[in-house]
């Protein structure tokens, strides 16, 4: 090997061995590097207790419920699967939406209600003028009233 | 064939060039910047979610791509330099890590002016966001060992492992919003298409292509300075300054 090939080998062999350190280290991270957990994790207990974590899901058609002060609000985050109650007192982001997706930072209490101490929306990275916004959603609609696309629905709340 | 290659490997050499390529780069990336401001503010459409503040997407990607892909070509000069013991790419990289760290911070920081009124804060420690950040370090990282160490051929080899040892954070960054969940949106630019309308991808697209020119140009007009800088003590610049110094 002439000295040019074996610098090649050295730099390559260094940055597959950094590579390979950085993967294990994120790997073994993993739960860490997430921003949060969702309800499902959360009902199999892998949120921590006790302590303060994020949550994020959807906000839940028809959840969201504005309490009397005018400032507290409760809503169901939901990935689908599970969901759970968030009651939050604040202001919320402009693209708070039902159907769209929420991050929450908070503690659970004992009832299994999460109390949110800071709510941030998520967009999506989709981008449309409103014209063509409100023509996909009309062509969803007439879709899912002929009742050929049942999965792109929420499950039943119970 | 061989000597072709390496001819313009010459600093000597590289400084004609590069001084003749500049404004071919220049003045495309002026009239760029313009039409594409001009796209994105005037022609595209407004967002059907986040109305007008998401035009501030024609600066934030333009400029987070190139922090990604300045610090791969970064690396890779260094690595050249590593390899071939050739001066010219350790001051190549040199040239280059002022203006990545400009993209990053730029980056960041529109990043950070979107997020407010979109998600509700300026700053979120998800993997995308602290990823990019530390982009943003290893590039301040990379200028601060060059400059901390007197000797340049020393200081180019220091720097050099820097550089290529960071490069393993370039795919995190890319990949961190599909590995983990994080606040930050998916990627619109995908290999398989995009996800926009037609007159913000040009936009996109444009103000992208405005500032690869501009990276380009700042990059060789940079490494010249580095190249007069660091060869001052031999002949064909002391020529060059004598030449110059006649017409003062």
């Amino acid at each position: 090997m002439t000295p040019r090939q074996k610098r090649l080998t050295w730099i390559l062999l260094g940055v597959g061995l950094v590579a390979a350190a950085v993967g294990l280290v994120l790997f073994a991270l993993k739960n860490n590097v997430n921003l949060y957990f969702t309800p499902t994790q959360v009902y199999h207990n892998e949120a921590p207790q006790g302590r303060s974590f994020r949550i994020g899901g959807m906000v839940e058609e028809g959840s969201v419920k504005r309490d009397s002060d005018g400032l507290t609000v409760r809503f169901r985050i939901t990935d689908t699967a599970r969901e759970m109650t968030v009651v939050y007192k604040g202001i919320l982001p402009d693209l708070f939406k039902e159907g769209k997706g929420v991050v929450a930072q908070g503690k659970l209490d004992s009832d299994n209600v999460f109390m949110a101490e800071e709510v941030l929306a998520k967009h999506d990275e989709n981008y449309m003028p409103p014209e063509a916004s409100d023509a996909i959603n009309k062509a969803e609609a007439a879709k899912s009233s002929s009742g050929t696309t049942p999965s792109a629905t929420y499950p039943a709340a119970k | 064939m061989a000597i072709n290659w390496f001819k313009y490997s010459a600093p000597s050499t590289f400084y004609g060039l590069a001084g003749k390529l500049i404004p071919f780069f220049v003045w495309p990336a002026v009239v760029l910047f313009g039409i594409g401001f001009y796209i994105g503010f005037f022609v595209a459409p407004t967002d059907a979610v986040q109305s007008e503040a998401y035009r501030i997407i024609f600066i934030h990607v333009p400029a987070s791509i190139l922090s990604m892909f300045i610090y791969l070509i970064m690396a890779g000069y260094a690595a050249l330099g590593l390899i071939f013991k050739t001066r010219l790419s350790a001051m190549m990289a040199s040239a280059l890590a002022p203006t990545g760290a400009l993209f990053a911070f730029i980056s960041l920081w529109t990043g950070a002016l979107w997020g407010k009124p979109m998600w509700g804060a300026w700053w979120v420690w998800d993997a995308r966001l602290t990823s990019e950040l530390i982009l943003l370090f290893l590039y301040l990282g990379f200028i601060a060992l060059q400059a901390s160490i007197e000797d340049p051929r020393r200081a180019d080899r220091a720097s050099a492992l820097l550089a290529i040892v960071g490069s393993v954070n370039v795919p995190i960054i890319y990949y961190s919003v599909q590995w983990w969940n994080t606040l930050h949106q998916g990627s619109t630019i995908k290999f398989s298409g995009t996800s926009m309308h037609i007159a913000m991808q040009q936009s996109m697209f444009i103000m992208l292509v405005a500032c690869w020119l501009y990276a380009i140009a700042i990059a060789l007009s940079r490494v010249r300075s580095i190249i007069l800088e660091r060869e001052s003590n031999t002949q064909w610049v002391r020529e060059l300054v004598e030449l110059k110094g006649e017409r003062v």
